[in-house]
């Protein structure tokens, strides 16, 4: 009798373990070498696979962070790493506001703070490659941005109002099984401070030469991917303790080599 | 079917005296709570009651919510670069970590040792600064080259580009990371930079002065640019 509860236990342990994997939400991303918009001396950069997850964080996601973590809650949380705004649409430090969806991305959070959370999960940010490399595939192609279809779309999100709103996982998944790359919020990347532009054309002029040092400013490859300059130029405004309304993150997580 | 039965018991049994244990904890904090006068008139005088100090009359607050204000000197501020948990190396092979460096006023920058073109100039802007200082008041500051090639700049290497440049007394200082402290240490001075071939970095070129409780009080950008506001600000702090 014994020995069969004990059978019984494990077999529930390792059905519950295999439940925990499926449920984790990550998909695998095949590495391979693009162009990006900005590259490393405008050229192809190699991007090696990982694992990316499907959503972004939402807000119920962030509740349960920050119950476990109180150094993140919004009244604990240090001005080194987060500004005043830092989790505006919350009622208090473990409550959303009433009116905000659990099931939406969580936005206000800092570069600190979105780093923080992957790095309790054993995950990271996406690098600006990382994360690009996935955008700019559509449902069927792993590279659409020839297409005039996936430009206009993600411009047409661009113009559509509180999309931050909206509950995550309805926007049409894309060829990797990854859903609200564009749609809803920007998201964090771990080297968004390697964008060397201001994002604003004066500053740009008179400060530039003496503000930076080399030479990787204006030389974008793809002048029609109009939608991606934007997202970089949201990128080189950003610092990172700033909080925004429409800013939110997703986690990655390398793929250990065998031979480590 | 006993034994699993008894195993079930013994969860429940844990699981009831550990809640026991919290609610007993939470109730002893409720009833110790304190008060005290923010301007501690009467040094650490506490009272059990809410109410008004009888020197100020300010209205006296918890104990516990007091806490960071009173001890300034010696806790960490909240917006203090010694927050920052992250290990680093000297050049010389020294393992120190961010808050080290309190007491001394600190002005750091961001360099990498192969650089050819702004980082001479930034080593130049940062010797200049150095120069301005009366010599009495250089104990009480600390120059600091954060690399933000940590592939590269090994202590070894930083101790000879400190020698090359005759920067090797105790007031300079050079500091390794690893690729995720130094884009950390980065972002809370603002800089931004960018790998853009193996040895070649795109880099902004900030100088940063903190005070002694390690908060940024300036910042220098660009290159060659008048320093008067940075020393003006070196002076104040180490009056």
């Amino acid at each position: 009798m014994t020995s069969q509860a004990i059978r019984v236990m494990c077999v529930f342990l390792v059905f519950q373990t295999l439940l925990f994997a499926q449920a984790d939400g990550m998909v695998l991303i095949e590495g391979s070498r693009y162009l990006p918009l900005y590259g490393r001396d405008s050229t192809v950069v190699e991007v090696k696979d990982f694992m990316m997850d499907q959503y972004p964080v939402s807000n119920a996601d962030y509740e349960k962070f920050v119950k476990e973590n109180p150094k993140w809650r919004k009244s604990k949380v240090i001005k080194l790493f987060a500004d005043d705004s830092y989790l505006n649409n919350w009622k208090n430090d473990q409550e959303l506001n009433h009116s905000a969806n659990p099931n939406s991305p969580v936005t206000y959070v800092s570069w600190f703070a979105a780093e923080a959370y992957c790095n309790c999960q054993g995950k990271r940010l996406p690098t600006i490659d990382e994360w690009e490399y996935v955008a700019m595939a559509d449902e069927t192609t792993k590279d659409a941005r020839v297409k005039a279809s996936y430009n206009k779309k993600i411009l047409d999100w661009y113009e559509a109002p509180r999309s931050n709103e909206n509950t995550i996982g309805q926007t049409p998944k894309n060829v990797w099984g990854v859903y609200d790359l564009h749609g809803l919020v920007w998201e964090w990347t771990q080297d968004f401070n390697s964008v060397l532009i201001t994002g604003e054309s004066r500053k740009d002029k008179d400060q530039d030469n003496n503000l930076f040092c080399g030479s990787a400013a204006i030389n974008a490859t793809d002048l029609m991917n109009y939608a991606a300059f934007m997202r970089y130029a949201i990128r080189g405004s950003l610092k990172a303790k700033y909080t925004m309304k429409n800013l939110g993150f997703r986690c990655i997580k390398d793929i250990k080599q065998l031979d480590q | 079917m006993r034994p699993l039965k008894l195993v079930i018991t013994a969860l429940i049994i844990i699981t009831i005296a550990f809640s026991c244990n919290s609610k007993a904890s939470k109730k002893d904090q409720v009833v110790a709570t304190l008060y005290q006068c923010p301007m501690h008139c009467e040094g650490d005088k506490t009272y059990e009651e809410p109410g008004n100090c009888p020197v100020c009359e300010m209205e006296l607050v918890p104990v516990s919510e007091m806490k960071p204000k009173t001890t300034v000197a010696t806790e960490i501020s909240d917006e203090s670069i010694f927050n920052l948990t992250s290990k680093w190396r000297t050049e010389e092979n020294k393992e120190i970590q961010l808050k080290d460096l309190k007491g001394k006023t600190v002005v750091m920058v961001m360099i990498y040792t192969s650089c050819k073109a702004a980082c001479p100039r930034l080593v130049a802007d940062m010797r200049g600064i150095e120069d301005e200082i009366p010599d009495a008041r250089i104990k009480d500051i600390q120059f600091v080259f954060v690399s933000i090639d940590p592939k590269v700049d090994t202590p070894e290497r930083l101790k000879a580009f400190a020698k090359e440049n005759y920067m090797d007394d105790e007031q300079w200082m050079f500091l390794q990371g690893t690729e995720s402290s130094v884009r950390e240490f980065a972002n809370v001075l603002s800089v931004k930079y960018k790998e853009i071939s193996p040895i070649d970095f795109s880099h902004s070129n900030i100088i940063s002065v903190f005070n002694p409780e390690g908060e940024l009080v300036h910042q220098q950008e660009g290159l060659g640019v008048n320093n008067a506001e940075t020393v003006k600000s070196l002076m104040q702090l180490t009056q």
